[in-house]
C-alpha cells in the first residue's frame, strides 16, 4: 500500500518506450488509466439503477397518491399526507412498539450470551473448538423460511416438543416451579407470539455475535493476560478487566448490527405468522407492515412513507446506540 | 487455567463446559427434528410423545410434496440456477473492481470507494417497492434475471475482494506484466485471478447461500407459481388447515440439505469470510 505512488510512475514512464506497445493503439493510450473505471462500473451501472434510483423514486412515491395498477400518470402529488396518515395510523405504532419489543427481547440476551460464550470458547476450546463454534453459527447460514416452517411444528400447542420438552422440566422440583404447568399456545395468543418469535431470532443469530466477539477476542495479545496472571487476577478479573474493555469497539460493531437488523425483521414473524401478523398482529413488525400497505392494499404512496419513516428510526437508533457508547466509555 | 487445583474451580469449570455442550445441543435440535419428522407422516409428527429417531415415511412424504407443490422440483432447479449465476456474476464483478480498488491508483479512487461502502447501510426495504416497478416495466417480474443481476456487485463481496487482493499480490506483478506489455484485462484474467481462488472461494460461498436462502427479493418479483424459488414454495405449502407437515419438513430438509454439505466441508472459511467486514473495520 505504501509505495504505490512510485512504482506507479515507474510505469507510467516507461510504457511508451515499449515497442510491442506500436501495434495496439488503445494501449499506447495508457489503458492503465481508464481500466480501472472500466473495472468498477458494473458496481456503479448496477447501483443507479437498482440501488439509487429506487431510493430516489421512493422518496418521490412516498408523497404521491392513487393506484399504481392504473399507471404513474394517475398519481397525483399530495404532499406530506401520506407521512400525516402513516403517523396518525394506530397500525403502524402497534408496528413500531412490536419490532422495538423483538428487537429488544431477541437482542439484547444475544449479546449478553454471546460475550461470556466466546470468552469461554476460546480460553477453554482448542481442539473441539470448531464443531462447538459450528453448532452455534449453523442457524445463521440457514434458510429463514426453512426455520420458520421447523419452528412452527416444534412450537405446536400438543404436540410440539418445546411444549412437551417443558412438560418434562416442569416436572423437576424448584426449576419445575418456574415453567408453565400447562402446553402453551405460542403461535394462537396474542402474550406468547412474541417470545416465541423472539426465542427464534435469539436462537438464529447468538452464533453469528460469539463469532464476532471470538474474533475480536483473537486480537487480543497474550502477554496481557500472562502479566495479567503473574500479578494474581483470576480469570474472571482478567475477563472484566482485559476482555470486556478491549471488546468495546466490537460492542459497538454488534450491537449497532443488532439494532439495524433488528428494526428491520421480517422473514422470521413473518413466516412463523403465515404473513398476517398473528393473533390481534402481535408480531407484526413494520417491515411486515410496510410490506402488507404496498402488496395487499396497494397503497404504494403509503407503504413508500412507512418505509422512510422506518429508515428515521432506524438511523435515529443507530446514532442513539453509538452515543451510548461514546458516554460510557467517559464514564469508566 | 491452574486454578484446576481448586475444587470449587473445577465444579464451576465443568458446569460452564456442561452449559456450552447443552447449548450446542439445542442450537442442532431443531435441524435434528426437521431430519426426523421429514421421515414421518404427519398423525405421527403429531402423536405423544413425539417422534425422536428416523421413521419410513420419507418416499410417502417426498410423494406427497409433488402433490401439494407440483413445481417443486422446478422450483428447486429455479434456486440452483439462480444461485449459481448470481455466484458467478458476483466472482466476477467483485474481483474486477476489488482489483482496481487494490492494484491502481485513479481520481476518485477513495470517493468510489466510500460510496460503495456507503451502500453496505442502506436497509434493502427502503428500494422495494420502486424495484418491483422497474422489474415491471423491465418485463423481468418471475425472471432469474431479477433475482441476480441487482445484487451481482455487491459492496461486501468488492470489500472482501479487495483486502485479499491488496494483502496476497505484490504490485510489482501486476508492474512486470504490465512493463511485458500485457493488457489490463489479461493481468486480472491470467495473474490476479489465479492468485485469488482463496478469496474466491470464501465470497462464491457466501454468495451462494445468500441467494439460495433469499425470501423476502424473490417474494417481491416471483409472482407466479412456475416462477418460484425453493423458499417461495416451502411458504406456499403453509396453509391454516391440513399443513402437510412431513412433506413440509421433507422440502425443509431438502433446503437445508445442501447448505449444511457446504459448511461441514468450509465452515471455517465461511466464518471468517462472513465476519470479514466486521473485523477489519
Amino acid at each position: 500500500m505504501t509505495s504505490l505512488p512510485h512504482s506507479h510512475a515507474a510505469g507510467a514512464l516507461r510504457l511508451p518506450t515499449t515497442q510491442r506497445r506500436w501495434g495496439r493503439p488503445w494501449q499506447t493510450w495508457q489503458a492503465w488509466k481508464w481500466a480501472p473505471y472500466v473495472f468498477i462500473s458494473p458496481f456503479f451501472i448496477l447501483f443507479l439503477v437498482f440501488g439509487l434510483f429506487p431510493l430516489l423514486f421512493s422518496m418521490w412515491l412516498s408523497f404521491q397518491s392513487g393506484s399504481i395498477s392504473a399507471g404513474l400518470a394517475s398519481l397525483e402529488f399530495v404532499g406530506w399526507e401520506n407521512y400525516a396518515f402513516a403517523l396518525g395510523d394506530e397500525w403502524l405504532w402497534k408496528s413500531l412498539y412490536n419490532t422495538l419489543w423483538l428487537g429488544l427481547v431477541s437482542g439484547a440476551p444475544q449479546h449478553l450470551v454471546a460475550i461470556p460464550l466466546a470468552a469461554f470458547i476460546h480460553t477453554g476450546f482448542t481442539r473441539w473448538r470448531n464443531l462447538v463454534l459450528g453448532a452455534y453459527f449453523l442457524p445463521y447460514i440457514t434458510s429463514t423460511v426453512a426455520i420458520a416452517l421447523i419452528f412452527t411444528t416444534l412450537l405446536s400447542t400438543d404436540f410440539g416438543v418445546i411444549n412437551q420438552g417443558l412438560q418434562q422440566l416442569a416436572r423437576i422440583p424448584v426449576l419445575g416451579a418456574w415453567l408453565p404447568q400447562e402446553p402453551l399456545n405460542w403461535m394462537g395468543r396474542a402474550e406468547t407470539i412474541k417470545p416465541a418469535v423472539a426465542m427464534v431470532v435469539f436462537w438464529r443469530y447468538v452464533g453469528f455475535n460469539t463469532v464476532l466477539y471470538l474474533a475480536a477476542m483473537q486480537t487480543i495479545p497474550k502477554d496481557l493476560y500472562e502479566a495479567a496472571t503473574m500479578d494474581g487476577a483470576t480469570p474472571l478479573q482478567q475477563f472484566r478487566h482485559i476482555t470486556l474493555p478491549l471488546l468495546r469497539p466490537m460492542m459497538v460493531m454488534g450491537v449497532t448490527l443488532s439494532v439495524i437488523g433488528g428494526l428491520q425483521l421480517f422473514e422470521e414473524p413473518f413466516i412463523l405468522t403465515g404473513g398476517r401478523g398473528g393473533t390481534n398482529q402481535s408480531a407484526m413488525t413494520t417491515a411486515m407492515y410496510m410490506f402488507r400497505t404496498a402488496f395487499e392494499f396497494n397503497e404504494w404512496g403509503t407503504a413508500s412513507a412507512i418505509s422512510w419513516l422506518l429508515f428515521l428510526c432506524i438511523a435515529l437508533l443507530t446514532w442513539l446506540t453509538g452515543r451510548a457508547f461514546a458516554r460510557g466509555g467517559m464514564e469508566s | 487455567m491452574s486454578l484446576t487445583r481448586n475444587p470449587v474451580a473445577a465444579m464451576s469449570r465443568a458446569t460452564a463446559y456442561a452449559t456450552v455442550a447443552i447449548g450446542a445441543l439445542l442450537m442442532l435440535a431443531p435441524f435434528y427434528f426437521m431430519f426426523v419428522f421429514a421421515t414421518h407422516s404427519r398423525s405421527d409428527i403429531f402423536s405423544l410423545p413425539p417422534p425422536l429417531w428416523f421413521g419410513d415415511a420419507l418416499a410417502t412424504n417426498l410423494r406427497l410434496l409433488q402433490d401439494v407443490v407440483p413445481l417443486f422440483w422446478r422450483n428447486f432447479g429455479t434456486s440452483v440456477y439462480v444461485a449459481l449465476v448470481a455466484t458467478a456474476l458476483s466472482l466476477f464483478f467483485c474481483s474486477l473492481a476489488g482489483f482496481a480498488f487494490a492494484m491502481y491508483e485513479f481520481r476518485f479512487k477513495r470517493a468510489a470507494f466510500a460510496m460503495v461502502m456507503a451502500t453496505l447501510l442502506l436497509p434493502p426495504f427502503l428500494g422495494m417497492i420502486p424495484t418491483f416497478m422497474i422489474m415491471d416495466a423491465f418485463g423481468w417480474l418471475d425472471r432469474p434475471i431479477a433475482l441476480y443481476l441487482p445484487g451481482a456487485a455487491g459492496a461486501f463481496g468488492i470489500y472482501l475482494m479487495r483486502q485479499y487482493i491488496a494483502s496476497a499480490i505484490p504490485r510489482e506483478l501486476v508492474e512486470a506484466a504490465r512493463m511485458d506489455g500485457c493488457g489490463e484485462f489479461r493481468i486480472y484474467w491470467n495473474i490476479v485471478l489465479p492468485l485469488t481462488t482463496p478469496a474466491l472461494g470464501t465470497l462464491g460461498l457466501i454468495s451462494f447461500i445468500a441467494s439460495w436462502n433469499s425470501f423476502l427479493g424473490p417474494l417481491v418479483v416471483m409472482r407466479s407459481m412456475e416462477a418460484y424459488t425453493l423458499p417461495l414454495a416451502l411458504r406456499s405449502m403453509q396453509s391454516p388447515v391440513n399443513t402437510e407437515w412431513g412433506a413440509v419438513m421433507a422440502g425443509s430438509a431438502l433446503a437445508v440439505l445442501p447448505l449444511l454439505l457446504l459448511f461441514m466441508l468450509s465452515s471455517r472459511r465461511l466464518i471468517a469470510g462472513l465476519t470479514a467486514g466486521a473485523v477489519k473495520s
